[in-house]
């Protein structure tokens, strides 16, 4: 009992910065994910390719790497130190992890969007052309809202991926649940009462997003929700029939 | 001073990063040897629902799937640290403890993670199976054993391969987590070497390249597999 009240407070502390953490890099990570779907889509081979190899790079190694080439590898090269702007976002832990984090997740949804920008009919996008929709407004109309509708579930799970992803800033002195977690587990020796508290959170903040996710594409889907609704009425009066 | 290329070459930090990369694939096939085990049991248990053992397995699949895997990695480690050194010293193979505990850890945080997805890629696996399959063995008069070696395995293997090496991608990618707890593989040997040095930009960087070159080789492998599978398949 003692324990709980002495650990719920600190780990609530590194909720928000946990919560903090992955809100500013999904928002960052999305616009540029789009962005590079788009670019690896487009007839101009420098930026497909630019875009291939951005993702394959930043999903073939590990984010701890990342998050130490930016945080300790950086501060080394001369360019970005004279930088004031630049200097000024790898100097601090939780920008860093901010960074590291948000280019990570914009290789990995940069794929999800790419594959759902794929699955949309080549027919809806002539259909576009042909009523002479200019480039953005069809992006805009008919693929973007087609593709993340295919993408949402497969984004759902890349979301998670960031959360836990936070948990790595605690080894670049940020302190969110996995950083005041070691810390109160090395403090008190309740190793496992702490690993479930904090492993509460997280299941917490998982299962938000996930709801959340899942209304979005509620939301999305609802003209299919009432056309299921249309058919499987008469089909219950079938089945009595036979 | 400059420092480059050449001066890692020549402090002889090349021999310790590529020792470093062979401990990492080391612990990444171990981990990915063991989670594959818990995989295919746990994949099994799922798929046939039954029923105390299943709720088991949901359990340990959302737990780990859900928690970041360095507080995994914290918990197995701290927890086991007084316990393991109390053993390995009363049987007086302290040295041991040094080099043998860690990996021994390491294997076992990283496995229980990748175990957790395998349960899942298994489970989808063994879940495209058509169920008339197993029925006309089932008909057949063959035994469960059998079904499994002859019938289930063959078909869960095959259309399980994308999704293990997924897997594969992201349990390599995790071993850099257990550096945290001090074994010696590629990123502990990067950042020894980044802290004696004092130029961590270029030590990082070779350790990204190393695992680059790790992931990309193994995709190319998963790649002929695939092609291998489908080919025996259209035949």
């Amino acid at each position: 009992m003692e324990l709980i009240q002495l650990a719920v407070p600190v780990l609530l502390k590194g909720l928000w910065v946990t919560a903090a953490l992955t809100l500013v890099s999904v928002l960052i990570g999305f616009n540029l994910g789009l962005g590079l779907a788009l670019m690896r889509l487009s007839s101009n081979a420098f930026a497909a390719g630019f875009a291939k190899y951005y993702s394959n790079v930043f999903r073939g190694t590990p984010l701890l790497v990342q998050i130490f080439i930016f945080y300790y590898g950086l501060g080394e090269v001369s360019l970005i130190r004279d930088n004031a702007v630049l200097w000024w976002v790898i100097s601090d832990g939780s920008r860093c992890a901010v960074l590291a984090l948000a280019l990570n997740t914009a290789a990995y949804t940069s794929e999800i969007l790419r594959g759902g920008l794929m699955s949309v009919p080549a027919g809806l996008v002539e259909a576009a052309q042909a009523c002479g929709m200019s480039r953005i407004l069809r992006f805009r109309r008919i693929e973007f809202p087609l593709a993340i509708r295919q993408a949402l579930p497969a984004y759902g799970n890349e979301l998670i991926l960031v959360v836990k992803g936070t948990s790595l800033a605690s080894t670049i002195t940020v302190l969110e649940i996995t950083g005041y977690a070691k810390r109160l587990m090395s403090q008190t020796f309740a190793i496992f009462e702490i690993f479930a508290i904090a492993g509460v959170l997280y299941l917490v903040v998982n299962l938000l997003l996930i709801a959340i996710i899942r209304s979005i594409e509620r939301y999305l889907m609802r003209h299919e929700a009432q056309a299921r609704q249309a058919i499987s009425t008469p089909r219950i009066d079938g089945s009595a029939v036979i | 001073m400059e420092f480059g290329l050449w001066q890692v070459w020549d402090a002889g930090w090349v021999t310790a990063i590529l020792r470093g990369a062979a401990v990492t694939i080391a612990v990444g096939l171990s981990s990915m040897v063991a989670g594959l085990l818990i995989g295919v049991v746990c994949g099994l248990i799922k798929w046939a629902r039954i029923f105390p053992l299943s709720l088991l397995v949901d359990g340990y699949t959302s737990v780990v799937r859900g928690v970041p895997e360095l507080l995994v990695i914290y918990l197995l480690f701290f927890s086991s640290v007084e316990f393991v050194t109390k053993v390995i010293t009363a049987f007086g193979y302290a040295g041991l403890a040094e080099s043998g505990y860690a990996f021994v850890i390491a294997v076992i945080a990283i496995g229980a993670i990748s175990g957790a997805y395998s349960t899942e890629v298994i489970r989808g696996a063994l879940a495209s199976i058509p169920n008339g399959h197993i029925e006309a063995a089932r008909a057949l008069g063959l035994s469960g054993g059998r079904i499994f070696r002859r019938i289930i395995a063959p078909q869960m293997l095959r259309i399980a391969v994308p999704g293990i090496n997924n897997v594969w991608q992201t349990t390599i990618k995790d071993t850099a987590l257990v550096s945290v707890v001090g074994l010696q593989e590629l990123m502990r040997i990067s950042y020894i070497g980044a802290n004696s040095t004092r130029h961590p930009f270029i030590f990082y960087l070779i350790a990204a390249v190393v695992y680059l070159v790790i992931t990309l080789v193994s995709q190319a492998g998963f790649d002929g597999i695939e092609r291998l599978l489908r080919l025996r398949a259209r035949r």
